[in-house]
C-alpha cells in the first residue's frame, strides 16, 4: 500500500470561540474557550478596508494560512498551496442566485469575481506576492482528506513545502436547508519534506474502506461545519494521539499515522 | 516527468458531439456561435451552446444527480472510446487504483439559481431539494456514481484553469503511486451566474468573439464537456509530456500586464517535459478576445517562442467554455498531434499590433510531434500544459 510521507511544519486554526491552534489546543486539554474571542477573522494580509469587505471565507482563509506558515517560520510567497473548501462561499453564492432571481443586471462584478471557488486562492497569492502553484479543490465531505493528498503529492513531485488551507462557512437563506453548514471554520497546515524541524510527522493511506469514527472535543464543538470532517486531524495534532481516519469518499478513507 | 499515456480523449462543444464534429468544423473553419437563446436571452451577445441537452435526461439510476451540467457530463462521456477505456483501465487496475480529477468552474450552479427563482414559501421547490446537485462537488461525486471507479476523487474549481490543472493533478497521484490511472475532464455550462457575471464585468462582446484581433471587444461566452482518460507508461501514440502551473500574484480578474505567471507556466510546462521552445508545433493560446488577455498572452508567447510557431485561439468556434476550456483545448492540441490540423483563428482578421508573428489567424496542416496548451483563470491562475507523440 502507497504511504506518502510529510512533516507538519506550521498549524494555523480558526473558529468561533477558537481564534487560533493555542486556543483549539487548550480547548482539547481542558474544554476552556478563550475570553472575549473576536467573531470575526482578520487576516492581517489584507487592507483594512478589504478586512472589512472580504468574503468571510477568504478572510478565515487567510487568517489560518498565514499563522501555519509563521508558526513554520516560512515565506508565504515561497510555498505552493492547496486551498479546500466543500461548498465556496454559501453567502455569495445566496447573493448571485438571489440578485439573478431578482434584477440579474445588478449583479456586483465584485461578488461575482468573488464568488470562483479559487478566490481564496487568488487573495492569498495576491496579498503575499506568490508566484508559486495555487489550487483550489472540493470533494464533498471529503474535501480535506482530497486536499491532504493533493498536498502530499505535490511534495512527491518535487515541491519542497507546501501550504494547505480548508475552510467553510454558515448556510444563509434557502441555501441553509440544503447545503447545511454553520459558524465559520479554517485550518491550515504547511507541509514538508519529511526533515528535522517538524511538530509531527505524517504517514497518510489511501483506503478502500469507511473511517471508523470518534469524535473528539473539537468535532463535537465544530459538527455543524461543513469542513469538520478536517477535525480527527487536528483533535489528535491537540492531543498527541498517534492515528487519525479521515473521510475521504462514499467508500474511501486516509489512514494517518502520526509520529512526533 | 516520466511521461503518461493517453488511452482516449473526446469533447463535445457547440461545435457537435464527440471529437470528429469538434476536428470537422476546425477544418471547415465553421462557428459553433449562435446568437444568445439561452434562458431569459437578454443579453445582446453570441454563445456555444451544445445542441440537444434538453431532451436527454439522465438515465433513471442517475437520476438524483440530474441537472443540465451533469447531462453534459454524460452526454460527454458516451465518445470517442473513453466508456471502454475508463472499463479497460477498471479490469486491468482494480477500480480503486483509478482516481478521477474533474474540473470546473460553476459546477451545477445553475440548479441552484432554478431554485431560488422557483422558491416555494422560501425553500427550494421539492424537485430541485436535492443537496448533492447544489455544490462543487456535484460534477466529480458524479463522475464517481457514473463510473463506479473508487480511486481518489476530486474536482479541481480554479475558474478557467480548472480542466487543464486536473492533468496536473492526476499527473501527481499516479506518479505518487495512488493510482495506475486516471479519469480527467471537465464540463461548465451556461448558466446566469457567467452570463450576467462576465457582463456586470463589462467583458461580454455583443458580436462573435473576435481572438487578437485589433477590434476584439470581449469574449463570447461557451458550454461543453470533455474528457482524457491517462494511464501510467509512454507506450501510446498520444502522451501527457509535461504541465506547468502558476499564480500571477497581480489581481483577481486582470491578468499580470507583463504576462508573469503566463510565462512561468509555459517555461515550467517545457522544463517538465524537458523539451525546448523551438519543440512546439502548435500552442493552442488561452485567447479569450478580452482586450486584456490576448495582449499580454501575445507578448509573452512573442518573449518565449521562435517565429515559426503556430499558435491560435479556438474560442471563435466553441466559446470560452471557461472551467471546460482546458479539456476542449487540449483536445483540440491532441487532435493538432494526431491529424496534424494546426486551426487559425476563427472571426479575426486584423492582428493586434502585440502580436508576434507567432499568432496565426490562417490555418495550416503539418505533422508535429509537441503541441502546448494555455489556459489562464480568475485569481491569476495559470496552467500550461504539453502534449507529444508516441515514440
Amino acid at each position: 500500500m502507497t504511504l506518502l510521507v510529510a512533516d507538519i511544519a506550521g498549524i494555523g486554526f480558526w473558529a468561533r470561540g477558537l481564534p487560533s491552534w493555542a486556543a483549539a489546543c487548550d480547548y482539547v486539554r481542558d474544554g476552556s474557550l478563550a475570553e472575549a474571542a473576536p467573531a470575526k477573522p482578520s487576516p492581517q494580509l489584507l487592507a483594512p478596508n478589504e478586512r472589512r469587505r472580504a468574503p468571510e471565507t477568504v478572510a478565515v482563509a487567510l487568517d489560518v494560512a498565514l499563522a501555519a506558515c509563521e508558526a513554520a517560520r516560512m515565506d508565504p510567497a515561497s510555498l505552493a498551496s492547496v486551498f479546500t473548501s466543500t461548498h465556496g462561499d454559501l453567502a455569495i453564492t445566496d447573493y448571485m442566485c438571489a440578485t439573478l432571481a431578482d434584477d440579474p443586471r445588478a449583479i456586483s462584478p465584485t461578488k461575482f469575481h468573488n464568488s470562483v471557488h479559487n478566490a481564496a486562492a487568488g487573495y492569498w497569492t495576491i496579498g503575499v506576492g506568490c508566484t508559486k502553484p495555487a489550487t483550489a479543490l472540493s470533494s464533498g465531505d471529503a474535501s480535506f482528506a482530497l486536499g491532504l493528498v493533493e498536498a502530499m503529492t505535490q511534495l512527491a513531485s518535487g515541491e519542497t513545502a507546501v501550504l494547505l488551507a480548508a475552510y467553510d462557512n454558515q448556510s444563509p437563506g434557502p441555501l441553509a436547508a440544503i447545503s447545511s453548514s454553520e459558524g465559520l471554520l479554517g485550518g491550515a497546515l504547511v507541509l514538508a519534506k519529511p526533515g528535522d524541524a517538524s511538530v509531527a510527522r505524517l504517514h497518510v493511506e489511501f483506503l478502500n474502506t469507511r473511517a471508523p469514527m470518534a469524535p473528539g472535543p473539537l468535532a463535537a464543538h465544530l459538527a455543524g461545519n461543513a469542513m469538520a470532517p478536517m477535525l480527527p486531524l487536528f483533535e489528535a495534532l491537540a492531543s498527541g494521539a498517534g492515528e487519525a481516519w479521515l473521510h475521504a469518499g462514499p467508500s474511501q478513507a486516509l489512514r494517518i499515522q502520526i509520529t512526533r | 516527468m516520466p511521461p503518461l499515456a493517453i488511452r482516449a480523449f473526446t469533447a463535445t462543444t457547440a461545435t457537435g458531439h464527440g471529437r470528429a464534429a469538434l476536428a470537422r468544423a476546425l477544418r471547415e473553419g465553421r462557428t459553433g456561435l449562435r446568437r444568445n437563446d439561452f434562458g431569459d436571452a437578454a443579453l445582446h451577445t453570441w454563445i456555444g451552446r451544445v445542441d440537444g441537452l434538453e431532451d436527454a435526461p439522465l438515465p433513471a439510476v442517475l437520476g438524483q444527480w440530474e441537472c443540465r451540467n451533469n447531462r453534459l457530463a454524460w452526454m460527454a462521456l458516451q465518445h470517442d472510446g473513453v466508456p471502454e477505456a475508463v472499463t479497460a483501465m477498471r479490469e486491468k487496475h482494480g477500480a480503486e487504483r483509478v482516481a478521477i480529477v474533474i474540473g470546473t468552474s460553476t459546477s451545477s450552479i445553475g440548479a441552484t439559481e432554478e431554485a431560488y427563482a422557483g422558491l416555494v414559501d422560501g425553500a427550494f421547490p421539492p424537485d430541485l431539494a436535492r443537496p448533492r446537485i447544489h455544490t462543487p462537488h456535484s460534477l466529480g461525486s458524479f463522475m464517481q456514481a457514473a463510473t463506479g471507479l473508487l480511486g481518489p476523487c476530486v474536482t479541481v474549481a480554479t475558474a478557467c484553469s480548472s480542466s487543464a490543472k486536473v492533468f496536473a493533478q492526476a499527473a501527481r497521484l499516479i506518479h505518487a503511486g495512488l493510482a495506475d490511472a486516471a479519469l480527467v475532464g471537465g464540463v461548465d455550462t451556461l448558466c446566469g451566474s457567467v452570463l450576467y457575471g462576465f457582463n456586470s464585468l463589462g467583458l461580454v462582446s455583443a458580436d462573435p468573439c473576435r481572438p487578437f484581433d485589433i477590434a476584439r471587444n470581449g469574449l463570447s461566452l461557451g458550454e461543453a464537456g470533455g474528457f482524457a482518460v491517462l494511464e501510467r507508461g509512454d507506450d501510446a501514440d498520444l502522451l501527457l509530456r509535461g504541465y506547468g502551473e502558476s499564480s500571477d500574484a497581480h489581481h483577481m480578474s486582470a491578468p499580470h500586464p507583463e504576462g508573469l505567471g503566463a510565462r512561468l507556466a509555459m517555461a515550467d510546462a517545457l522544463a517538465r517535459a524537458d523539451i525546448a521552445a523551438s519543440d512546439i508545433g502548435y500552442l493552442n493560446l488561452h485567447g479569450t478576445a478580452t482586450p486584456a488577455n490576448d495582449a499580454v498572452e501575445a507578448a509573452a508567447v512573442a518573449a518565449l517562442f521562435p517565429a515559426s510557431l503556430h499558435a491560435s485561439s479556438t474560442k471563435g468556434w466553441t466559446g470560452h467554455t471557461l472551467g471546460a476550456a482546458g479539456i476542449v483545448e487540449s483536445v483540440i492540441a491532441l487532435i493538432a498531434l494526431s491529424e496534424g490540423l494546426l486551426p487559425g483563428t476563427l472571426n479575426s482578421h486584423q492582428p493586434d499590433p502585440a502580436c508576434g508573428p507567432q499568432i496565426r489567424m490562417q490555418a495550416d496542416t503539418r505533422k508535429i510531434r509537441h503541441a502546448m496548451n494555455n489556459s489562464f483563470g480568475f485569481g491569476g491562475n495559470n496552467c500550461s500544459l504539453v502534449f507529444g507523440v508516441g515514440a
